[in-house]
């Protein structure tokens, strides 16, 4: 056996690297995958099935007869297919996701593997209760996790998301006012409010009436009294959100809980951003009479690409009767769970059901698998490492990027606005999508709606300290750079991502929502002399 | 604490460059009266392996379903999952991604969800799905508010084999609206009632379940056709998808809106939910369509990409005047779904819906030939519903106590209607062996004998 003696070149090769196109349209790591429609096929399967045993249809006549064809890929391809697709998105485990209001933290892989233990995961909604009493136990225990964390004594566990949370509260509301025989239509809303709360609001046949920030950015107390006075007796509830979206703690909580029980009204609040005071302060004393807690963003159960999430509402004793069904309630020693009218005490009302069956289970294991591992000081302790995180962002990009409220403390996001991208050519777009190529996910964008060019971050406690000075110093690069007029780095951005800026108009104007098999007009003309 | 990476060091020296003296100063805004010192009577932190000793001690207390021979339906279904999909879901990239709303660096998701609605179209017989719901109840309810928005009109005719829970849903979100008029028809283990009758002019949609929560395979042509005489929409929905692979399509029969529960495939029961709402429509009315949609485009290079799109429907953009307030979808369960489907393909799908159905048949036949039980239905696909001489709830809890998880009393969701107190509706899968079936069987003789 010989050798190659010949060796094998171990110099680099030139550095120069021309526009350089492939024969495959990959770029190395980075594959182009096709849609499943056009690489399966419907005569494989990748699962081995028995043959189905002959039996007569005992179908009544209701047999499929019209077509089906959904080509399928074998184990290896499917592995494959979506190996390559999950490289082209971005994620937190992959690095620092800024998302302001949507809370890109850690998703520890603990909470993975219990919510797949089988007696979890492998137990149905509808088995005797008899036979699920660590499941119910399971649900009571996370339930007074967030009534001591928000200090309240109630909660609704079964929505299913943020939104479905604020229904939930809302409609909570709603009954309580229809039994005390009033008639209140209005809601108020903060221009800086979440777009799921007038939606909410509206979806239940409420008005919503706006309220102006004042230049601080946070909500005066006394806009919010005009309001009640200029619709006497009309305002069935507030909805704000605290804190607020301006990344700021409302400092006139208390009075403007004051003023709205006081006008007897109810008090909801949008706890997208609890994560900022959990351990700090609990809504309860703040005078909240509802709030739903996004167990996916404060609890770190995983977003997956947009859901599923879990809503969860606290209520004050204002409230908590007409909690929807089903509920769990303690009983003689053991827990009773509630799921028709027909098992109602005396002075249980609900005013209904939001969803099948008793809500994410899953993501209940998740968040109490995240709670016991912190604990009450561990909370604690991420919610000052939320808000110390966010704050030294502040300060290493206030110099160089404008703060729309001046050099105040922030809570867990700090929001600024574009004025420092004036005439520069470089809109706030550009500068986020210039993110892209950097490697960071954009923060949030042109939100809250009350600041011109809104970029709203949120970097979490997740980060550590050298990541945070990469990520500041990265934006105060990309910042000069605009001042300087470079906006070549801008305008095209992103440039070296998965792909380049989409088109959206073309998108909604002539919607493509399926794939359809390609027309024989679209195949290409074969030679005539074919 | 180990998901937090600042030292005390670099909590003292970050501190000191944002220039206050202590992390309280940070909180000042929080009034003094409402500041937490301490939070009491909650445990303090504990090690991963403490974590896994406490909830696994509550896993334990709970009987599941793989360990007995398992019967149960009504709304959730055991299969089996093939190993890929729970492995692929827990990729990184796809787990722990937000919602793409920047799609250059989000195709993964995007491209999943373009496939996941071109399966639910042709699985459902429908022009176009949405990227999932919350479950097959909520996206019953988002249908409903759809019709009305649809037809300008405020009144739902729900039949009364429509999943019980489902109705209260339904229910309680439409009776919000001014003027919504819901109008329930009672429990229909058979699949006899006239629901035809209850169409008229100021129907906004009919709404019917087939498979219905009884079993019963129920015909939607005459009810598509009488609800479109009056300008009504017909809204099909199932609570098994596996049963499209044997079943006609609710699009093949006139259905307006198809809306279901997609937890059979894919995902596992985890006491019921997350779980993910199917929604699939007709091409005209998509801009009516709640929910999250993605669609095809192409990049500033001309390449092929995948993007939110329609968001002038969504509550982000059009705030009071959205068609609905859902901001979240049920992604990580779409993927899996897809992934699924992706690997049974419509010959996998048609050929598991027939072991089902065999199954079924198989079980039917069976507990038929019990004394003192009667299978109520002639026409099923997995899932139908028996009668017992005695009290169903009383049988169920006796089974269970046997051993055997055979079913759910219909009393447990309808409690108020003496007539149903001896139903049971029972469902077989593709896991159910011989040996299940003969266990069952031994197990409700003895407690009916």
């Amino acid at each position: 056996m010989s050798m190659n003696t010949q060796g094998r070149p171990t110099a680099p090769g030139t550095a120069d690297a021309p526009v350089h196109t492939t024969f495959t349209g990959n770029k190395a790591l980075n594959m182009e995958e096709p849609l499943i429609f056009e690489i399966g096929r419907t005569d494989i399967c990748g699962v081995d099935l028995d043959e189905p045993e002959k039996v007569e249809l005992r179908l009544g006549g209701h047999e499929r007869l019209s077509s089906l064809e959904l080509p399928a890929l074998s184990e290896p391809e499917t592995m494959r297919h979506y190996v390559r697709m999950s490289r082209n998105n971005y994620a937190i485990d992959s690095g620092l996701y800024p998302l302001g209001s949507c809370t890109m933290k850690h998703n520890p892989r603990l909470n993975e593997k219990m919510a797949r233990v089988p007696g979890f995961a492998d137990i149905h909604p509808l088995q005797p209760v008899s036979t699920v009493p660590g499941a119910f136990e399971l649900i009571a225990e996370l339930a007074d996790w967030l009534m001591k964390l928000t200090g309240t004594t109630a909660v609704a566990m079964s929505p299913k998301a943020g939104a479905h949370g604020e229904q939930c509260g809302m409609m909570a509301i709603k009954k309580a006012i229809m039994e005390k025989g009033e008639d209140r239509s209005i809601v108020l809303v903060p221009e800086s409010a979440h777009g799921t709360n007038p939606a909410t609001a509206a979806l239940l046949g409420f008005k919503v009436v706006s309220i102006p920030a004042r230049d601080n950015g946070t909500v005066d107390p006394a806009a919010v009294i005009e309001k009640i006075r200029e619709n006497d007796g009309k305002v069935a509830a507030l909805m704000l959100t605290n804190p607020n979206t301006c990344g700021l703690f409302e400092p006139d909580i208390i009075a403007i809980a004051d003023a709205i029980h006081e006008a007897g009204a109810y008090f909801y609040c949008d706890g997208a951003n609890f994560n900022a005071i959990v351990g700090k302060a609990k809504p309860g004393d703040l005078g909240v009479d509802a709030m739903h807690i996004n167990l996916h963003k404060t609890f770190s159960t995983p977003h997956g690409g947009g859901g599923p999430g879990s809503g969860p509402v606290v209520l004050s004793d204002r409230l908590a009767a007409y909690a929807p069904l089903p509920f769990i309630r303690q009983g003689d020693g053991e827990l009773e769970v509630v799921e028709t009218t027909s098992q109602l005490d005396e002075g249980e009302k609900p005013f209904g059901r939001m969803t099948a069956f008793h809500g994410q289970m899953g993501m209940f294991v998740r968040a109490l698998s995240y709670m016991l591992s912190h604990g009450s000081d561990g909370l604690k302790q991420a919610s000052e490492d939320a808000v110390l995180n966010a704050n030294y962002v502040r300060v290493g990009l206030q110099d160089l990027m404008t703060l729309p409220y001046g050099e105040h403390p922030c809570m867990h996001e700090v929001l600024f606005d574009d004025s420092f991208l004036k005439d520069t050519g470089v809109t706030t777009l550009d500068f986020a999508k210039a993110m892209i190529d950097e490697g960071y996910h954009p923060m949030t964008m042109y939100f809250p709606l009350v600041v011109h060019g809104a970029m709203l971050i949120e970097p979490t406690e997740s980060e550590s300290r050298a990541s945070l000075d990469l990520f500041v110093a990265t934006l105060r690069d990309l910042v000069m750079s605009a001042q300087q007029g470079d906006t070549q780095r801008f305008e095209g951005a992103p440039y070296l991502a998965p792909r380049r800026r989409l088109d959206e108009t073309q998108a909604a104007r002539k919607p493509i929502l399926k794939w359809t098999p390609p027309s024989p007009t679209d195949v290409e003309p074969k030679a005539a002399a074919e | 604490m180990r998901y937090l990476p600042l030292s005390d060091n670099d909590r003292a020296d970050m501190l000191a460059q944002i220039g206050v003296g202590s992390i309280d100063e940070l909180f000042a805004d929080i009034p003094e009266a409402a500041r937490l010192e301490e939070l009491e009577s909650l445990p303090r932190r504990k090690s991963e392996l403490s974590v896994e000793r406490h909830l696994n001690a509550l896993a334990a207390k709970n009987m599941t379903a793989g360990s007995v021979p398992f019967f149960v339906g009504a709304g959730a279904y055991k299969h089996h999952v093939p190993s890929t999909v729970d492995h692929l879901i827990q990729r990184s990239e796809f787990l722990t991604s937000y919602t793409p709303y920047q799609p250059e660096i989000t195709q993964g998701t995007l491209q999943a969800l373009f496939e996941f609605q071109t399966q639910v179209a042709e699985l459902t017989g429908m022009d176009v799905a949405n990227a999932s719901m919350y479950d097959g109840s909520t996206a019953t309810a988002e249908a409903v508010l759809m019709a009305h928005r649809v037809t300008k009109r405020k009144k739902a005719v729900l039949s009364g084999g429509l999943h019980p829970q489902y109705r209260e849903v339904v229910e309680s979100t439409s009776r919000q609206l001014p003027g919504g008029q819901v109008v329930s028809l009672p429990a229909d283990p058979m699949g006899t009632e006239d629901i035809l009758d209850q169409i008229d002019d100021e129907t906004s949609c009919v709404v019917v379940q087939s498979p219905s929560f009884y079993g019963q395979l129920i015909d939607l042509k005459p009810i598509a056709e009488k609800a479109h005489e009056h300008k009504a929409l017909l809204i099909a929905v199932f609570t098994e998808v596996v049963s499209l692979g044997l079943v006609e399509s609710p699009g093949a029969q006139g259905a307006d809106i198809v809306v279901g529960e997609g937890q059979s495939l894919g995902n596992p029961l985890t006491f019921g939910g997350p779980y993910v709402g199917l929604f699939a429509t007709r091409q005209k009315y998509v801009r009516n369509m709640p929910g999250r949609v993605c669609g095809e485009t192409v990049d500033a290079e001309g390449k092929r990409g995948f993007v939110l799109t329609l968001s002038t429907r969504e509550q982000h953009i059009r705030r009071d005047k959205a068609t609905s307030n859902i901001c979240t979808n049920s992604g990580l369960c779409c993927l899996a779904f897809s992934i699924h489907m992706t690997l049974l393909g419509s010959t996998g799908l048609k050929r598991l819906a027939r072991i089902n159905h065999a199954n079924a048949i198989k079980l039917a036949d069976a507990l038929a030939a019990i004394d003192g039980v009667e299978v109520l239905n002639k026409a099923f696909f997995n899932e139908f519903t028996i009668k017992v001489k005695a009290n169903a709830n009383d049988v169920v809890e006796a089974l269970a106590v046997n051993g055997v998880l055979g079913g759910v009393p219909v009393s447990r969701l309808e409690p108020d209607n003496p007539d149903l107190d001896s139903l049971i509706t029972v469902a077989a899968t593709e896991v159910n062996t011989d040996e299940d079936r003969a266990a069952f069987v031994e197990a409700l003789t003895e407690v009916l004998g």
